[in-house]
């Protein structure tokens, strides 16, 4: 379901912001892989130059997930801006991703 | 690596093959034969605050501390340091034992409004959180605490649902015993939980309840479902108490108190008596009565007995302070202060209204605890429940006993009512002797009269007793029994008084008799004798006149002969007879 997005309607495009993004997935599975190609998809389309995106394997760091409060995965954590948001999931609702992220109003 | 505690475990185990991790609960270990399924997945389902962290956490405690076994916490109910802080209070220092390696605990808070579900996912790393700490602290035991939150907050249930099923499943073929609690519905639906979890623990299931009847709190605990082991299946009361989680089930898994032949006074001479010797030491003496028969009186007189004999007595008073009771026993003679102050006696009173029964049970279980005492007295016990003895007071008590008992505690319970309703019954299962007091009011005035309704293992007797109060101790005095029943205190007294006159009355009428037949006798003696004296006299008087009768025929013979010899007549035929 592929729409068009009017610029008007994202809200990191004009505050000019650094998005701090992080992806817990369990190693290279397939659904994780999903989840970064989709996150680094919507973030270069709208938030290019002022986001970064780290990936954790939780099977290789099964504490830092613990610490970071994740359960399921693939999850994405926006640390920046505040408030924190997770995001569960492939991402392929990409509706749900914009809006849960709040690239979109 | 610990063969000692499987070895241990198997020995207290009903299933042959069944392994078993204990509770270290030492009530349900009893009612699970054992302990939990090891190396499975038990459920504890339950409404919230129904106990099931605090039995989660008695199960890891007790896997560290006693039985050498690691265990792993994932709680999604508080944060970790409220669970730590929580379970302090009631005995278990979690920093210490996570310090020492021997407990991880994994807090997670899942706040439905921060996750937004967009696509499909999976729980992997909950496995990979788990295995980690699992081989971090070498754990044994885990421990899952309403896992279920995640239901609904990640947006699709039919995901959730299948990757708990998974989860499960990985679980019960890890190593590990595992303790997983699930909520149960508010509307209370057809399952145990709320997202019907039960169905996928196929091992062991545990029902704990928390019910508030008449303004009373009782916990219970159900074992539902227990594969291939023999367990209790009755609801059992339960207990949280500043000694963590107590189960205490009455002794419907095993009846194995020590029964002693040994007799121990009751204080009361009379009533020892009538209970072939006194009571048998660790049995449980009730005694039911009206207000104001006289109930407390005997228990204060086996304590006295018992502290005389140098023994430990407990006193738990739910009616009167123990002031008001220790002044009222002394105007009995029962001088109860001295073995206060000796220690040999503690008197503990409580407003039955500020504990629910659990709570009292518990403090019960503390007194005995703290005291060792030989001897106890529960004075009051239906008071518990506003007088009335309900079937939660009832089981509540039965508990009591059952601790008292298994403490081998020889003990009295004292309960208001006459003892005719069904739940009375149910306690007098539970006691050896059961004495009821019985006020009878005739003639302006209350006596009290004294039963023995039971008495196990005795040739007691049989017979009513007027129960006496006197200013030197109990007394227990025959009552009267004639045409008009059964009559004590001053009605006694005047009926005896009564059949003296009555008996005093029938002597001298019996007297005043005997001496009128005498007098008739001696009179018809002399009666006899002068009447002897005349038919002596007349029978005399016939001799001497057929004497003289003789005498005048034969004079008339002669005059005749006589007469015929002068007249030279012939011999006259003899046939002419004189006249």
């Amino acid at each position: 379901m592929s729409e068009p997005y009017p610029d008007n309607d994202w809200t990191g495009a004009d505050t000019g912001e650094q998005w701090d993004l992080v992806v817990y997935v369990t190693d290279a599975s397939p659904r994780g892989l999903r989840a970064i190609e989709n996150l680094r998809r919507a973030c270069e389309e709208h938030l290019a130059g002022r986001y970064q995106i780290e990936i954790v394997d939780v099977l290789k760091n099964p504490r830092r997930a613990a610490a970071d409060q994740i359960l399921a995965a693939p999850t994405v954590v926006r640390r920046l801006p505040a408030p924190i948001r997770k995001l569960v999931g492939d991402l392929s609702d990409s509706d749900r991703l914009l809006i849960g992220m709040e690239l979109r109003r | 690596m610990d063969s000692a505690v499987l070895t241990s475990v198997t020995d207290g185990s009903i299933g042959p093959d069944l392994d078993k991790a204990p509770t270290g609960i030492s009530g349900l270990d009893q009612i699970l034969a054992g302990g939990l399924p090891r190396g499975r997945v038990t459920l504890v389902a339950g409404s919230a605050g129904a106990g099931k962290t605090l039995l989660g956490m008695n199960f890891l405690v007790a896997g560290a501390r006693q039985y050498d076994e690691p265990g792993v916490l994932m709680t999604f109910e508080e944060s970790a340091a409220k669970v730590a802080l929580n379970v302090r209070s009631l005995g278990f220092d979690i920093d210490e034992l996570v310090r020492t390696g021997q407990l991880v605990v994994l807090a997670f808070r899942v706040d439905p409004s921060e996750i937004v579900q967009a696509g499909v996912f999976d729980f992997e790393p909950i496995f990979a959180i788990l295995d980690d700490a699992i081989k971090q602290v070498g754990a044994k035991r885990v421990v899952l605490d309403t896992i279920e939150v995640i239901f609904g907050a990640f947006g699709n249930d039919t995901i959730v649902r299948s990757e708990l099923i998974r989860l499960v499943r990985w679980l019960d073929d890890r190593d590990v015993t595992v303790l997983l609690t699930g909520e149960r519905g508010s509307q209370g639906g057809d399952g145990l939980t709320r997202h019907g979890i039960e169905e996928y623990v196929t091992d062991c299931v545990i029902v704990l309840d928390h019910r508030v009847t008449a303004e009373i709190s009782t916990r219970r605990l159900r074992v539902v479902k227990y594969r291939g082991s023999a367990h209790g299946t009755n609801e059992y009361p339960f207990l949280i108490s500043a000694h963590g989680f107590t189960v205490l089930p009455i002794t419907s898994v095993a009846l194995d108190y020590a029964a002693s032949e040994e007799r121990v006074s009751t204080g009361i001479p009379r009533l020892d008596h009538m209970l072939g010797g006194g009571m048998f030491r660790g049995s449980t003496l009730m005694v039911s009565g009206a207000a104001g028969t006289g109930k407390t009186s005997v228990g204060a007189s086996v304590v006295d007995s018992a502290c005389a004999r140098g023994e430990r007595a407990l006193m738990v008073l739910l009616e009167e302070s123990p002031d008001q009771v220790v002044r009222n026993m002394r105007s009995l003679g029962l001088d109860l202060r001295p073995w206060v102050e000796a220690g040999l006696l503690r008197i503990w009173a409580a407003r039955p209204s500020a504990f629910g029964l659990e709570t009292h049970l518990a403090i019960l279980a503390g007194l005995i605890e703290e005291e060792k005492p030989s001897v106890a007295v529960l004075d009051g016990i239906t008071s518990l429940s506003n007088g009335i003895l309900t079937t939660e007071l009832a089981s509540s008590v039965a508990r009591q006993i059952d601790l008292l008992k298994s403490r081998g505690i020889t003990s009295v319970i004292t309960a208001l009512g006459q003892g005719e309703d069904v739940n009375a019954r149910s306690v007098s299962a539970m006691v050896d002797t059961w004495l009821q007091l019985r006020n009878i009011e005739a003639n302006g005035e209350r006596n009290r009269l004294l039963f023995v309704l039971k008495s196990r293992g005795t040739a007691h007797s049989n017979q009513v007793r007027e129960f006496v109060l006197t200013d030197h101790g109990v007394e227990l005095v025959d009552v009267y029994i004639g045409a008009a029943g059964v009559l004590a205190g001053s009605a006694r007294v005047t009926q005896q008084a009564a059949e003296r006159d009555e008996q005093l009355r029938i002597a001298e009428e019996l007297a005043h008799r005997r001496r009128e037949l005498h007098r008739s006798v001696i009179e018809r003696e002399a009666h006899l004798v002068a009447t002897q004296d005349q038919l002596d006299a007349e029978q005399t008087e016939i001799s001497r006149i057929d004497l003289r009768e003789g005498h005048l025929v034969a004079d008339i013979e002669a005059d005749r002969s006589k007469m015929a010899a002068r007249r030279w007549a012939d011999d006259a035929p003899h046939n002419g007879e004189p006249r």
